[in-house]
């Protein structure tokens, strides 16, 4: 039995490879410089590394379908602010 | 630390349940994704599509209008079966052969399956012969969920309030079990009024359950299919087709795959937000 039924495009194998790779990452980085340790930020909410990644990911994610409803494409706006977006959540939250 | 990092052998106790969810949801979920870009007329023909699909549902005024119906009936089922479990849970005895008559009585509803429960409600709600109908209309009361949009509401929120209303009775239950005899003993010596036993001893004790009990109405309600399917088919005409009827009717009925793809994500980010919101604020609470 193929994979042919998943219909795979190089675009959504790029996005979960995307997505590995940044667990890859956090695993990597926990490795070599542990701090994984939940924190307390500005959201009085006690999050790990991990946890302000899912964090950016579901919000880069709402961020992305918001743009794409309000202002329909191209998506540059909306890569940008979830790149700000996922910064001040590692940096503060 | 360093005997901690070594000690690999979790990994092989949680191998098998990381090969379950890898079959049963990673890979659907990655088969979701990559329809959602694409167009396909079957026979495993696909056409790439990019993010149309996506702002079509976004901008499409049915998916707006199943996405509001859905918030406001989840809306209602809370703000319900919420104030109403706890109630019940209250009312019950605590001590002697009554608590497991009502145990059993409130876990009834719980075990009947969906789709049973709306052809139940179907027939006990029809105008003419149905029980509930007949009494209304009887009553004065121009009813008849076919036909009218209010009526149709109507007997779908007391339908799921019938069905669902036992699992928070008996998460507030446990609950108020929990709660040692001592803190009641020394609210007595007080003076406490029974609101304020139940406004500063009970209520904080059973928030952690109903947390849970919220999370579990928010997605189950959010998620309903069967009942109002089977009672009203989701009219009269679109006006109980909630979310995860319109999805069936977008990939089923019409075979658009790639907008129902594109909805069906949308709609799962929706769950997990709301989830996670759940889920950290109860973990605050615990931390705390």
């Amino acid at each position: 039995m193929g994979l042919s039924w998943m219909a795979w495009t190089w675009q959504t194998a790029l996005f979960f490879i995307g997505i590995f790779m940044a667990l890859t990452a956090m695993c990597i980085w926990e490795y070599f410089q542990p701090g994984g340790a939940p924190r307390r930020g500005i959201l009085s909410l006690d999050t790990t590394r991990g946890d302000r990644l899912f964090i950016t990911l579901l919000g880069s994610a709402f961020i992305f379908l918001g743009w794409l409803g309000f202002f329909g494409p191209p998506l540059w706006g909306a890569a940008i602010v979830s790149l700000l977006y996922g910064y001040s959540v590692f940096r503060w939250v | 630390m360093a005997a901690k990092i070594k000690n690999q052998k979790a990994w092989f106790f949680v191998m098998p349940v990381v090969l379950l969810v890898a079959f049963n949801a990673v890979i659907p979920l990655m088969t979701v994704v990559n329809y959602s870009v694409q167009e396909t007329f079957g026979n495993n023909l696909f056409f790439w599509q990019g993010i149309g699909w996506f702002e079509q549902v976004l901008n499409s005024e049915r998916f707006q209008s199943s996405l509001g119906r859905q918030i406001v009936f989840t809306s209602i089922i809370l703000a319900i079966e919420i104030p109403l479990g706890i109630a019940i849970a209250l009312a019950m005895p605590r001590k002697g052969v009554g608590v497991s008559v009502c145990l059993v009585l409130m876990a009834l509803p719980l075990l009947i399956p969906w789709n049973v429960v709306g052809s139940m409600w179907n027939i006990f709600a029809l105008p003419e012969i149905g029980l509930l109908g007949k009494a209304l209309n009887s009553l004065g009361f121009d009813y008849n969920f076919t036909r009218q949009p209010l009526s149709a509401w109507f007997t779908v929120i007391l339908m799921d309030v019938w069905h669902w209303t036992s699992l928070v009775v008996l998460l507030a239950y446990a609950g108020l079990c929990s709660i040692p005899d001592a803190y009641y003993q020394a609210a007595r010596i007080d003076g406490a009024s029974r609101w304020a036993i139940f406004r500063f001893i009970q209520l904080p004790k059973m928030k952690r359950v109903l947390t849970i009990a919220v999370l579990l109405r928010f997605m189950d309600s959010f998620m309903i299919y069967t009942e109002p399917f089977v009672l009203t088919g989701g009219g009269p005409g679109n006006t109980t087709t909630f979310l995860s009827i319109d999805l069936v009717k977008t990939a089923l009925g019409q075979f658009d795959l790639g907008p129902a793809a594109a909805m069906s994500l949308i709609y799962f980010l929706i769950v997990l937000l709301v989830s996670w919101v759940f889920y950290t604020l109860m973990m605050k609470d615990e931390v705390e």
